[in-house]
């Protein structure tokens, strides 16, 4: 069979592997010719990346030669290609020198990535190679340089790859601005998205294309009102192959009612890694990892070669681990989120994800990564740790035999990350206010974005944007008379290129062994190896002597020293002091988090559930009472000289700690003395001293009231003053915006223990000063969908407003157990602040009794 | 109620402790009060160190001056002192005094001009204009106490600054990190006043130098001062 857009060395090529070209590579090399902007939707395994690339392959291989030597007009770049992680970059590069290389094509290859060299970096610019694969970040630094223009002036395609995973975070609020910028610079340019399955793929199309604002002033269009759709990408989907196989892992005994380690399921997944080439073990947590990763080590009888691999890991531990997984050394791999995206890590048979699966489109994408082949079924199992993980992972098994998605919607585009957007365009060179609007506002984020709030931005970029004009003459950015915009001198630039980026770390501490002191025996010195790193909270919130788990063995915390976490070996047979950092970083999906509340209120599906559930929800029938999917079950009951009040609203763990911040404002302003609370993906108890069902009784309307929807007014903006979740996400916002620095010409970078200002103190200054400011707004919109998820939890008490069911009881239910098990395990980052040091007070005094 | 009683009612509660033999109020504002000579001290004021950090392209909120100022302000309106000592390190730059806006700039003269004003030299600040009015010193000698910016190994029975401490407690995986005062009864290292004045852990060893004898942190919680071992904190 002959195909007449692809040229016979192409043709010849695909003969000699044996493959046929698939249609939706033609049908990407058609739309290339065409000129269109595409959006291809594909499983893993489709060869979704060589059809990005297929049309630019095509492309320059028909170009005619160049004359040698004669001065004649350098190469420009031809296509672009975008890839979330630095490591897919490299690893597609890779996959095309092979056919570049095998057809003979006179094609260059190159990746841009922070770790390639000055003086490559320098070249790049001057001579640049025809596709180049780099990563958002990267590619924010190219456009916000003087050479912008002619290295992107010739551009005419480029690719973004895992487009799905970057679109809803901050990234892909830059990435969309910079693409933008290259529609501008290159008219006539083909993007071309590649993405997992979506729910809306019109999001993406959108995504890729330039919204043009109808022809009418600026500020004659009200924003975000009677709107054109606007154009959109073309969209080439591919249906997905075989269904998956995708199982519970059913052990034949009950699984326990709390707790999120599986330890009784890792004898069976040993031996599914016994009868596999290779399995990848998907875990919600490091912890989680850590722990699996020992626990089958503990039972590997037959020594069998099974690694570990997450982010906090030193880099080359997790390049050797990489290196023989690709190599095929490897019978296991325990892994996080790391290993999510699309990197081919060779034969994997089998994926087993311990825990919940959190959402159904997540599920589907790990479970891809299962056999890279698109005809042959995706092996999985879900392995649940505790009995409302089985009603979750049952619910997400469900989902995905319906190939049900449940991606995230997209959202307005942050307006820190339009500060640096502005910042970065100014260094490029002078700019009109009213074209960068234009611009800014063609990228489908920004599309809403007004008149004024783009003012404020570029206010913000140039001083800071406060109402006390202090700091004019500090100006970064500077209106000349002709109107433009420029930066006030080279340090500006240099400053923007040392600070750009939307990746806030949390601020990472490398972990390095104490080794003992050769002069002086018994003491110890830091010259041990470097384990990896860990956030600086959790670190923070360790005393020395305190134990815990980390890059596969059991770790003594020893102190901190700069930007360093000092530990020793802890000695055999230690258990973990410190059982856990960081919960799962995804909450349980909307759309998972409803049918597991469908689940759970239809007796008649019961009998699927194994392990225990099915007897376990048949007890709380009997006990207590299910609610209905729409309701919210209140339970109350005395237990241990202290009263509980525990609620299965099912909206995640970061809607239930907002709310259990909230409630326990609320109970002690009612004088009930709360004393602490504890959430999880399911629900929340708060215990405490004061009774609330003898309060129920007393005044009927006073559960409707505590949940009533009015906590989000002046409660939630009280705690917020006061919220350690909203002074980072505060602090994460200075630091994208430019506000705060990490790093300063001439200095290295810093580590947030170093910064020359407390972003708190900070926080605390301008709320009391200018609560409207930019920089808050910014918080304020990244804390209703970010760690306080506070939009999903005005959702919710709006949801069950008239649908509270309270149950007293005399005795904690059995749907509760789950809950009040976790008291103790699960550290709740509270604002505790005074009751804290009241306790320490205590300590002084015993002292002098003493 | 009237305002100014409920504001009264509101006030966190200070701690009285002996220092060097006579009563002294540690205030939450962060200042010191000696009831017996009617004098209050602060320490690191580190005023405009906000536009200090815009001047090199960090546009921090310029509001930390004006609310430095209200909270000295409100110290001294509720201790009415005779004398004001400032610790040194009042502005955070030599050029500090310069950049002080026209609204802030009434405000501490009148702050200033009410009472006898002292200006310790700080390192941050070892010299000031004329016209903020007061008279500048390297230290100032009160009753039995020496009040000076550097703290001074070794000597005794002196009130200093310089360092900022703060206070660290963790307890059940759950910490905060606030100012304190450090003191062994004869020495009193007092917290940084200034909005954006950054925090040295009171674990540091250059406590252990200053208090051999070790110190009791008399902590700024939201509704009181709390006095605390140092066995109870711990570092960063």
């Amino acid at each position: 069979m002959t195909y007449p857009d692809l040229p016979p060395a192409f043709q010849d090529w695909f003969a000699s592997r044996g493959w046929e070209p698939r249609p939706h590579q033609l049908s990407l090399l058609e739309k290339g010719r065409a000129g269109r902007s595409v959006l291809l939707v594909a499983p893993t395994g489709a060869g979704k990346t060589l059809a990005g690339f297929l049309p630019s392959l095509v492309e320059l291989s028909s170009r005619p030669p160049e004359p040698a030597g004669r001065a004649a007009p350098a190469r420009r770049l031809h296509t672009l290609y975008i890839s979330p992680l630095k490591a897919l970059a490299v690893d597609v590069a890779r996959n095309l020198e092979t056919p570049v290389a095998e057809m003979g094509l006179p094609v260059a290859v190159e990746t841009r990535t922070g770790d390639t060299p000055p003086h490559k970096r320098k070249r790049q610019v001057e001579r640049p190679p025809d596709i180049l694969m780099t990563t958002p970040e990267q590619l924010a630094l190219l456009l916000a340089s003087r050479s912008a223009e002619e290295l992107f002036g010739g551009l005419r395609r480029v690719v973004l790859d895992e487009l799905h995973a970057l679109v809803t975070s901050k990234r892909g609020d830059l990435l969309a601005l910079d693409l933008a910028r290259l529609h501008r610079l290159a008219p006539g340019l083909q993007a071309v998205g590649l993405s997992a399955t979506v729910r809306q793929p019109e999001a993406l199309q959108r995504y890729l294309v330039p919204w043009r604002r109808p022809e009418t002033e600026p500020d004659a269009a009200p924003a975000g009102e009677g709107r054109e759709p606007g154009p959109l990408a073309d969209l080439v989907v591919v249906a997905g192959g075989a269904e998956p196989d995708i199982r519970l892992l059913t052990l034949d005994r009950d699984l326990p009612l709390a707790g999120h380690m599986g330890a009784l399921s890792l004898p069976a997944i040993y031996r599914l890694i016994q009868d596999h080439k290779t399995t990848l073990v998907f875990t919600n947590t490091r912890f989680q990892a850590e722990f699996t990763f020992q626990e089958l080590w503990r039972i590997n009888e037959d020594t069998l070669p099974i690694a570990i691999h997450h982010g906090s890991l030193d880099r080359e531990q997790r390049r050797r681990v990489e290196a023989a997984m690709t190599a095929g050394k490897l019978k296991a791999v325990v892994c996080t989120a790391t290993l999510d995206l699309g990197i081919d890590w060779g034969d994997v048979d089998l994926v087993v994800n311990v825990g919940a699966p959190k959402g159904a489109s997540r599920i589907m994408q790990r479970i891809g990564r299962a056999n890279h082949r698109l005809d042959e079924p995706s092996r999985a199992y879900l392995a649940p740790t505790n009995r409302f993980e089985i009603l979750e992972c049952t619910a997400a098994l469900d989902a995905v035999h319906e190939a049900a998605q449940d991606t995230p919607d997209p959202r307005p585009g942050a307006l820190d990350v339009l500060a640096q957007h502005v910042l970065g365009m100014a260094c490029a060179g002078p700019f009109s206010m009213e074209e960068l609007y234009e611009e800014v506002t063609s990228a489908s984020p920004y599309a809403d974005l007004s008149w004024e709030d783009f003012e404020l931005v570029v206010d913000f970029a140039a001083t800071g944007g406060y109402a006390l004009r202090a700091y004019e003459r500090f100006a970064k950015i500077l209106r000349g008379p002709d109107g433009l915009w420029r930066i006030r001198d080279g340090r500006v630039a240099q400053q923007y290129r040392m600070n750009a980026g939307t990746i806030v770390g949390a601020g990472l501490l490398k972990v390095r062994l104490l080794r003992s002191s050769r002069k002086s025996p018994g003491s110890l010195v830091p010259r041990g190896k470097v384990l990896g790193e860990m956030e600086e909270g959790f670190c923070e919130m360790l005393s020395p002597g305190d134990t815990f788990v980390f890059a596969g063995e059991v770790l003594r915390f020893e102190g901190i020293r700069e930007d360093e976490a000092h530990v020793t070996r802890a000695p055999a047979g230690t258990e973990p002091l410190i059982p856990s950092w960081g919960g799962s970083k995804f909450p349980l999906s909307t759309f998972l988090a409803a049918r597991v509340r469908r689940l759970l209120a239809d007796p008649a599906e019961w009998g699927r559930l194994p392990m225990g559930a099915d007897e376990w929800l048949r007890q709380q029938q009997r006990r207590s009472l299910i609610p209905e999917p729409g309701d919210l079950l209140v339970e109350t009951f005395p237990r241990q000289r202290r009263h509980y009040l525990v609620a299965f609203p099912f909206e995640g763990r970061l809607a239930h700690q907002t709310l259990g911040m909230l409630l326990t404002r609320r109970l002690e302003r009612a004088r009930l003395r709360p004393l602490g609370f504890v959430a999880n993906d399911y629900g929340i108890a708060v215990y405490g001293l004061g009774d609330v069902a003898a309060r129920v009784e007393e005044e009927p309307g006073f559960l409707d009231e505590l949940f009533s929807e009015d906590m989000l007014g002046d409660d939630l903006e009280d705690w917020l003053h006061e919220s350690a979740l909203m002074k980072r996400t505060f602090r994460d916002c200075a630091v994208i915006a430019g506000l705060i620095e990490r790093r300063h010409p001439g200095e290295k970078r810093r580590t947030q223990r170093q910064t020359n200002i407390s972003t708190d103190l900070v926080y605390d200054v301008l709320r009391r000063h200018q609560p409207d400011h930019l920089l808050l707004r910014a918080a304020r919109a990244d804390a209703a969908t970010g760690l306080l998820d506070v939009k999903r939890l005005g959702l919710m008490l709006s949801r069950i407003r008239g649908r509270i069911r309270h149950k007293p009881l005399d005795r904690v239910s059995p749907l509760a157990v789950s809950l009040i098990l976790e008291i103790g395990r699960e550290r709740v980052s509270g604002e505790a602040a005074d009751e804290i040091l009241a306790e320490a007070e205590q300590m002084l005094l015993e002292e002098a009794n003493a | 109620m009237s305002a100014a009683l409920l504001a009264q009612q509101l006030r966190p509660e200070g701690v009285e402790i002996r220092l060097a033999g006579s009563p002294a109020l540690l205030d939450s504002s962060g200042a010191l009060y000696l009831p017996d000579s009617e004098t209050l001290v602060v320490a690191d004021l580190h005023l405009e160190k906000g536009s200090s950090l815009a001047r090199r392209g960090s546009m921090l909120p310029p509001f930390d001056t004006g609310a430095t100022l209200a909270a000295l302000a409100e110290a001294i309106s509720h201790f009415r002192p005779a004398h004001v000592v400032a610790l040194g390190d009042s502005f955070h730059d030599r050029r500090g005094p310069d950049r002080l806006l026209a609204s802030d700039r009434r405000t501490l003269a009148a702050l200033v001009a009410g009472r006898d004003w002292t200006w310790i030299l700080g390192n941050h600040d070892p010299a000031l204009p004329e016209g903020l009015g007061g008279r500048t010193a390297e230290e100032v000698e009160l009753g039995r106490l020496i009040l000076r910016h550097h703290p001074a190994p070794g000597s005794q029975r002196e009130l200093a600054g310089h360092l900022h401490p703060v206070a660290k407690v963790v307890l059940h995986g759950r910490g905060v990190r606030a100012r304190a005062f450090l003191t062994d009864g004869d020495r009193c290292v007092l917290p940084a006043v200034g909005a954006y004045a950054g925090g040295l852990n009171a674990c540091d060893p250059a406590f252990d130098e200053l208090f051999p004898r070790g110190f009791t942190a008399h902590v700024i919680g939201r509704q009181r001062v709390f006095s605390l071992p140092r066995a109870a904190l711990c570092g960063d």
